[in-house]
């Protein structure tokens, strides 16, 4: 496959612009760059979602046009997207089936089919199992196993490895290597130096919507990539010295929180204290009551028992906007859902969530909003935090996704918050704004505040945090201190596979310490590598 | 900034000028479909339009479908689709003249009260789907549309002779109401008069936009309606919001059948207009929910309606202006959803090239090598 000069333009930006890819047959070919480098779109061209504005594509050297999904999978280009494409509640073979009815019937043709792949590629899919009773990682070789069912010869994977913890990639990567050496080419996408060296055959770079550069892993070291997709000196989360003090400011006690409508707990004796000056990161993979903690402690969902309190004062009861009002700034998972109103204009998404402070009332309990004062104060913060807009009348889903997270951040660190619920406060965020945001954080933190960090970058969790817990199905397993701890061993916890104090082990036992060692973690090791190399320039 | 507001209203226009085009083109392509002029209708009811004594008539009519529309609309500014004006303001209207017609007390106190009584019967009625929904997850499309049925049996049943029914000639009344509740028009001579509660209306319309503009309750309500995930993380309540949305709502489309109730017949019967809630979708609708383009839009609908009557002598079918107000909900609808898309894009696109603008204008500053950078820079964000 042969892509060229590929440009495409949206409105105000060009997400993609001359992009040259060729990725030969049999090998895992690997697309890496940052967020928001364009590494999404160019795989929606590629897998006919969406039209080039110019540029070519070539399969198996003869040129192709794609107005559909259909047409790329016609041409043997199968994509697995980052959230899978499932229906819960049928049965593997059934999802498998569904839609491609025609090439093996629904019966016992299918099923012979389905488990001759995956006995071929060493995926194990068990086809009688419903989809809701799998993990994430068994749905993604379900979405794989969909892809080879019709035929494909290409794969796209779009970020695998978001979804799954170290260990699981480890075992992915295995089926990676399986679909090479039976001559499928797969196309790998991602930001993660570590994952991408260990497994690619080629490796194509790509910043700022454009191919920067090709790289062969074997003579390539993740500094070198680093540099190649960032195009600047690291940015890193760490923190320097120490602000926890013994002032408990969040206390968590045995906080329980079952299902609607049932005695399912998705919470279960969660018990945790956030000191002022302390920053608590929780790992975990996505889905494992992260959300419906943020809900909890927010005031969304309330609690079916267990006792939240701030600064000593029993908080469980009050409602969303009586805790907002008390000090809870949150900067939420998903910015567009629960952080802004996309149609409304800036000044307007600063009101939101503080309508009842100033300056966006007059007085407490005002009554009135204070228009002028709110807009005063958007401009304040679009300059202080460096919100890249032309004004603050545009509309909020006209910025890109860096500046609208830097309003957001801006608006809730305006209101001096004494709890900061922070999940995902750099997701989809590019590394200047990411930077940025970390330094207002850590800012923060030395004024007092208390964070809960969330988030699924292992990295910022162990840079940011100065203690670190694991959420599994529910319940905090693990504790671990982020001075030592690596991202393999929280990826254990997080998979439930290690629990209570995880110890950092020094000199491991012999192969499990290299192959860590050989991984090299995803960008936050690199990092670490990048380190002293700075110190020498 | 001068140059997003301008185009904002431009946008603001765009959409309704856009609708009402396509309405009257199709319409006239029905007429000549019908083998019928598509021109002359129009000029029919724009002659009619400068008779001063369908003038009043449109104002009065426009009064009545303005505060239906400003009812619905505050509904839909919270994403609730109150269908059930209609059976709301015809009951407050029914109770209003029977109250009206067994209470007497002094002018100033007689007009508040029958107010009172009209917004808590509106009120009442709306609060049943609004308490249904937060309670038990009663769509209120579906409540206020049974509403309405309930509404129109409990009115028939209110008004049998043995409740408060008062026959008169073959028509069925609640009686005619104490005259210290009929409500001062504004005469104008031979044209008629002009009902007073027309600028009750407009008084409605300006308390409207000042309380969803200029209060924290009107943020938290618009808030909710653009995005109700938004709004709870936010620490709005939304089921007492729906709720109160719902009780508002209810209040003001008690009010819709007052102008003609205290202005002009003083009594519910069953000649008093019908379908004025349904009427008040459409003119939401067109209106955009703002006060100003409410009021437009309402003056539109009562030209429709008034006009129209005048077609039937010279061999057209009046109810070509319902085909029109037909086709104006569909255009409407369409063009309003296309506006708004382009409005979207087009202010992203126009936010990206002025920071472009403004980066290629900073590295030229910076005279080096790294403006081509920049405007990358801000290309790909």
């Amino acid at each position: 496959m042969e892509l060229n000069g590929i440009t495409k333009r949206f409105p105000g930006v060009v997400a993609n612009h001359d992009i040259h890819l060729s990725v030969r047959k049999g090998t895992v070919h690997a697309l890496v760059g940052e967020n928001g480098a364009g590494k999404s779109t160019l795989m929606k061209i590629l897998y006919g979602m969406q039209k080039p504005d110019e540029g070519t594509i070539a399969v198996d050297g003869t040129q192709v046009a794609f107005t559909s999904p259909a047409d790329a999978i016609a041409r043997g280009i199968g994509m697995v997207h980052q959230h899978f494409m499932l229906a819960d509640q049928l049965t593997v073979l059934e999802n498998i089936v569904l839609g491609s009815e025609k090439l093996y019937g629904i019966g016992a043709g299918a099923r012979r089919k389905i488990a001759e792949i995956s006995d071929r590629y060493g995926l194990g899919v068990r086809p009688d199992a419903y989809v809701e009773d799998l993990g994430v990682a068994d749905r993604q070789r379900v979405e794989i196993l969909k892809v080879l069912y019709r035929g494909a010869t290409t794969l796209i994977l779009d970020e695998p490895t978001a979804v799954l913890v170290p260990q699981e990639v480890d075992a992915l990567f295995d089926n990676l290597r399986e679909l090479k050496s039976e001559g499928l080419s797969v196309i790998f996408i991602s930001h993660k130096l570590g994952e991408v060296l260990s497994v690619a055959d080629d490796i194509t770079v790509i910043r700022r919507g454009t191919t920067v550069g090709t790289a062969i892993p074997s003579e390539t070291t993740p500094r070198q990539l680093a540099e190649l997709m960032v195009g600047s000196e690291l940015p890193t989360p760490e923190t320097a010295e120490s602000t926890v003090t013994d002032r408990p400011m969040i206390e968590v006690e045995g906080l329980k929180l079952l299902a609607e409508g049932s005695d399912l707990p998705l919470l279960d004796d969660i018990s945790f204290t956030i000191h002022e000056g302390e920053v608590l990161g929780l790992a975990g993979v996505e889905g494992n009551g992260q959300t419906e903690l943020i809900d909890a402690l927010i005031g969304l969902k309330h609690a079916d028992s267990g006792v939240i309190r701030m600064a000593g004062e029993d908080i469980t009861d009050w409602a969303t906007r009586r805790r907002r009002e008390g000090g809870v700034g949150y900067i939420p998972e998903d910015r567009h859902r629960h952080g802004l109103l996309l149609e409304s204009p800036l000044w307007e998404n600063r009101i939101l969530g503080h309508v009842t402070e100033q300056p966006n009332t007059r007085g407490k309990g005002g009554f009135w909003l204070d228009i002028k004062g709110a807009q005063a104060d958007t401009r304040r913060i679009v300059e202080e935090y460096d919100v890249r807009t032309p004004g603050i009348d545009v509309t909020a889903a006209s910025l890109s996704g860096g500046n609208q997270q830097k309003l957001i951040v801006g608006r809730e660190m305006s209101h001096k918050p004494r709890f900061l619920i922070a999940a995902h406060p750099t997701r989809g965020v590019d590394v200047g704004a990411q930077a940025q945001i970390w330094d207002q954080i850590r800012e923060a933190r030395r004024e007092g505040l208390a964070v809960l960090l969330i988030s699924a970058d292992l990295d910022e969790l162990i840079g940011l945090s100065d203690t670190l817990r694991v959420i599994y199905r529910g319940r905090l397993v693990a504790d671990a201190d982020p001075a030592s701890v690596t991202p393999e061993e929280l990826g254990s916890a997080m998979t439930g596979a290690a629990s209570g104090h995880l110890e950092h082990v020094e000199e491991d036992t012999g192969g499990a310490g290299d192959s860590g060692d050989a991984r090299a973690g995803d960008s936050g090791d690199v990092q670490e590598e990048a380190a002293p190399e700075d110190e020498a320039r | 900034m001068k140059k997003f507001d301008k185009e904002r209203v431009l946008l603001a226009v765009a959409g309704p000028v856009i609708a009402l085009v396509a309405a009257m083109v199709l319409t006239s392509v029905v007429l000549v479909a019908s083998g019928k002029s598509p021109i002359e209708p129009y000029s029919l009811m724009f002659e009619q339009a400068t008779f001063s004594d369908i003038q009043v008539l449109i104002i009065n009519e426009a009064g009545m479908y303005y505060l239906a529309a400003l009812a619905v609309a505050i509904g839909f500014r919270m994403n609730l689709f109150n269908i059930g004006v209609d059976g709301q303001y015809r009951l407050a209207a029914m109770v209003t003249a029977v109250v009206g017609a067994h209470v007497s007390l002094p002018a100033g106190l007689q007009i508040p009260l029958l107010i009172l009584v009209a917004m808590l019967t509106g009120a009442f009625w709306s609060g049943i789907a609004g308490i249904l929904k937060t309670t038990r997850g009663v769509s209120e499309v579906v409540s206020t549309i049974m509403l309405n049925a309930i509404a129109t049996s409990v009115i028939g049943y209110l008004t049998l002779d043995e409740n408060f029914g008062v026959p008169v000639g073959n028509n069925q009344t609640t009686g005619v109401m104490h005259s210290s509740g009929w409500f001062p028009g504004i005469d104008m001579g031979a044209s008629g008069e002009i009902y007073g509660f027309v600028v009750i209306a407009v008084l409605a319309g300006v308390l409207y936009w000042l309380i969803l503009n200029r209060t924290r309750f009107g943020f938290d309500l618009r808030a909710t309606g653009a995005s109700q995930s938004a709004a709870a993380a936010s620490g709005v309540n939304a089921k007492r919001m729906v709720l109160t949305a719902m009780l508002i709502s209810g209040a003001v489309a008690g009010l819709a059948g007052m102008p003609i109730l205290l202005g002009d017949v003083h009594t519910y019967s069953l000649s008093f207009p019908t379908g004025l809630g349904f009427t008040g979708i459409t003119i939401a609708l067109l209106g955009r929910n703002s006060p100003v383009g409410i009021a437009f839009a309402a003056l539109l609908i009562a030209f429709l309606a008034k006009a129209s009557p005048a077609l039937d002598y010279k061999g057209y079918d009046k109810e070509i202006a319902v085909i029109m107000q037909g086709l104006i909900v569909i255009a409407v609808v369409v063009s309003y959803e296309a506006v708004r898309r382009w409005g979207l894009r087009r202010q992203q696109q126009r936010v990206g090239e002025e920071l472009a603008a403004a980066a290629r204008a900073a590295g030229a500053d910076n005279g080096n090598n790294g403006n081509n950078d920049s405007v990358k820079e801000v290309a790909a964000r």
